[in-house]
This record gives C-alpha cells, structure tokens and sequence, in this order.
C-alpha cells in the first residue's frame, strides 16, 4: 500500500484544501493522471499521482484543509498486486520490491515533497516527548504551534488542538479562485525567505535582438494568427538552451548544497489578472521547437489564469524567466524563488543607437539580466550564461 | 456586418481576455494595451479570436491599426466589405 500525500507545490505552500476528487475507492490510476484538485494561495491545482495501482480508500474529504504531507488517499500499487500472488518470493527480489515503492516520482524529477527543506526552526522546537509523538503519527508541522506549556513548549493539548483545527472539514465548499491576499502573503514569505538565505548577485547583458525580429516578422508573415511565435518564446528557448550548457543555474539547492537537475523545467512568471503571480515550468523546454515552446506558454498562461495548472508544473520549474513585456522596463532584476539558484529578467525591446561595423545604426536591444545564487555560482560564470543566451539570439533559426 | 456588430465581437473577445473590466466603460479611441493591461500574448490572443470570428486575418504589420476599439472597428469593416 502506497500513500498518496499532499504535495507541496513550492516553497510558499503550508497547506492546501481538497476540492475535488476525480476518482473513488477501486478506480485505476496510472503515473500521471489527475487524481484530485487542490486550492491554494495559487489558486486550483489539479494533483498528479505518480504511482500506478487501483484507489485503495480515500483518506481526506472534500473541504478539508491539510498540510503538505498529508496522507491523501491509499494506493494499491501494480507491484504489490504482484507481490501478493506469489509465494516465498527470493529475499533479494522482495528487497527490490521494498525499495522501489516509497519512490513516487519519475526519475529525473523532483519529488513532490523534496523543494521545500523544513523550516529553520524545526530542530529547535521545544516540544513534550508526547507532544511529538502525537504530531508525527498525525503529521502535524510543530513549528506552526505555539506552546503553551512551560518556557512556552509544546503540550500534546496544544498539538491535539492544532489536529484538531486542521482536519475539521469547513462547513461549505468554497468557491474555485484565488485568494489574492493570501497569495501576496505567500509570496512576500517565500521571496523574503529568499532574500534572507539566498546571497543574490545581479549582472546585465544588452543584446542586439535585431536579427531575432526581422526572423520572427518573417516567420509570422505566412502563418494564421494562431501559429504566430513572440519573441518571449524566442528569448525562452534560448535561456532554456543556455540552461542546459550551465548547470550551476538549473537545479536546486536543498540541504545546504546544490543539486544540479539533467532536465530543464523553466518557470514561466504569470502575471495573474488582478495582482499576484505564478511561475508553473515548462518541462523540458530545451528539447521543445519554439513552435512547441510557443503552444505551451499560451496553454499555460490560459489555464493559470483560469485556475487549472497541473502540480507537477507548479513544484518543480528549475529555473525561471520572467519578462515585464513590451510595455514593462528596460531590465528587471528578479528574485530568485528557492529551492532555484538563478532567475532571468527579459526586458522590453527598446530601439537604441548601436554600433554595427564602425557605423551607428538603429537596432532593437533587449537588456537581459541574472539574479544568480552566490552558494552556486559567481559572476565570471553568469557573465558567460549571459553571453550563451545572446549569442543563442543572435540565430534565431537554428533555435 | 454593421459597425454595432463588429464593436459587439471586439468586446466579447476582449472580455475573455480582461473578464474584470467593464467593457462598456473603455473609451474607444484608448490604446487597447494601456485601458485593459493587456500584453503581446493577450493581443495575439485576441487577434487569433477575431480571425476565427470574422474570418480575417490580420497580419502582424497591422497591429498598429487595431491598438484601440474604433480603429479595429473601421479596420475590420474595411477587410469585412
């Protein structure tokens, strides 16, 4: 029997409410398929299983809010199935067995649970023995407590009414839809979480995007509206590319080192209508063509901001891009949204006097910056990241 | 298609795009991208939608032409005649 839990979809997520089931007791699932949906303070998440098996027993009702870890529903995985028509199974086959169940994600990505180290306080909660053991059989988080025994510790009462409070379902479903405040809340805590951990450096490259645009009007000039590529997908491609060149800007850095990843997920900053933002990954958007690549980033910024993105797509991005647009400003210096070691800042593309072969021309450049994380990497090596994605757009055609 | 008809699908589709704005408070003559917040994907998104509308299509070097209400209007009476 596997557990499937509430994922935590990103450094900012405590908890999220159960909204919907889309299977029952007895249903197949296999790796992939939206099982649930969540709300969060990122609005509806549809939540991914990544085991495959038959629903077992569903453990959390609809309205009920549950923090990250929380056991979600029982799987009985194929394996087990297996397991159990057999008799006297070789010690070593079992042993397989064993140790291939509590794996629940694809190789190659990130767990759903893994971006987000405990909390800092974690280890230095005073708490009564009981006290913890009653928060590790219901999988209460004793940093979220306040004690009220002695030197203010934490009494099984008080982690007994802190259960109690989380798994009491709400008395209505509440409606799909963001929560802008909460949203706000939860990115001024990961963003300040960021700034105080992560020791930022900013460097800014000017790249001449001209034979970028006159490729794209080509390109455009015979396709239907729907086909046509932005120049966000070009410039998404390139860093998407330059990403996979230098691995000390893709990955992840948790318990105090980095973890560079094989695959490149890049977030893509949303704007969500109304304030706040989002970043769901488009997965391996350096083998994607920018036609691909173009698909994705419509499909995404649709479905974010009509509240159907996928959890897998909201946990795991490995670096992000953000681009204020054509009507935002000449360079943005992001910051960078952990457990991620760089962000990349596209700005608008502005007409500037250049020098081309000892003449002064007009050409359009496009100021591109990095917010990089000195535990990873430094300057000289951003400086060349930087360089890579300019001189990716300086061919466009060969992207 | 009269002017009214046009002016009618240009504010349903810009509705999709900015459900929270009062399509009926937008000055006309405004630039499209400024009164609604819009950026280069909501304006393709919307020149996409008039295509499968109306028919037309319209290539990137008129996008100027349909920055605001009464110019995509007349632009697309213009293609629609």
């Amino acid at each position: 029997m596997v557990e499937f839990r509430m994922p935590s979809l990103g450094a900012d997520m405590e908890a999220g409410t159960l909204v919907e089931w889309l299977v029952k007791p007895g249903d197949r699932v296999k790796r992939g398929d939206v099982v649930a949906v969540v709300e969060t303070q990122k609005g509806a998440i549809e939540i991914e299983i990544f085991e495959t098996g038959e629903i077992e027993q569903i453990l959390v009702d609809l309205g009920a809010k549950v923090p990250v870890g929380t056991p979600l529903a029982e799987i009985r995985t194929d394996k087990e199935e297996v397991k159990a028509g057999m008799v006297a199974r070789p010690a070593r086959e079992a042993l397989e067995v064993a140790a291939s169940v509590p794996i629940t994600a694809p190789p190659g990505a990130v767990p759903p649970a893994a971006p987000v180290p405990l909390p800092l306080s974690a280890g230095r909660v005073q708490a009564s023995p009981a006290a913890r053991q009653f928060a590790q059989i219901h999988d209460v988080d004793l940093a979220s407590i306040t004690g009220t025994g002695p030197a203010g510790a934490i009494v099984r009462e008080d982690v007994e009414r802190k259960h109690a409070a989380v798994v009491r379902p709400i008395e209505k479903k509440r409606a799909l839809g963001l929560d802008l405040d909460a949203m706000r809340g939860a990115i001024a805590a990961a963003m300040a979480r960021s700034k105080r951990e992560i020791p930022h450096y900013y460097l800014e490259h000017q790249v001449d995007v001209t034979p970028c645009e006159a490729w794209l009007a080509r390109t455009n000039a015979t396709r239907p509206p729907e086909s046509r590529l932005l120049m966000g997908a070009v410039a998404m491609k390139a860093v998407a590319l330059a990403a996979h060149r230098f691995p000390a800007f893709n990955g992840f850095y948790l318990d105090e080192k980095f973890e560079p990843s094989s695959a490149v997920h890049v977030g893509m900053a949303i704007a969500i209508r109304g304030g706040g933002l989002a970043a769901p990954a488009i997965h391996d958007a350096n083998r994607l063509s920018c036609d691909a690549l173009m698909a994705s980033m419509r499909d995404l910024v649709a479905r974010m901001r009509s509240g159907r993105i996928r959890s897998s797509e909201i946990a795991d991005a490995t670096i992000t891009v953000s681009s204020l647009g054509e009507r935002g400003v000449e360079a943005l210096y992001g910051i960078i949204y952990p457990p991620q070691v760089a962000i990349v800042g596209v700005g608008k593309v502005v007409a500037r006097p250049w020098i081309v072969d000892d003449a002064i021309v007009p050409r359009s450049i496009v100021t591109i910056t990095l917010s990089g994380d000195h535990r990873v990497s430094d300057g000289h090596a951003g400086a060349l990241f930087l360089a890579e994605i300019g001189k990716l757009l300086q061919e466009p055609d060969q992207l | 298609m009269s002017d009214l008809d046009i002016g009618a699908v240009l504010r349903e589709e810009l509705g999709n795009i900015a459900p929270e704005i009062d399509m009926n408070s937008v000055d006309p003559s405004a630039d499209l991208r400024e009164a609604l917040d819009i950026d280069s994907m909501d304006f393709l998104n919307f020149i996409t939608a008039i295509h499968q509308r109306l028919g037309v299509s319209i290539p990137e070097i008129d996008y100027p032409k349909l920055m605001t209400l009464d110019g995509a209007v007349s632009y697309l009476k213009t293609k629609l005649r």
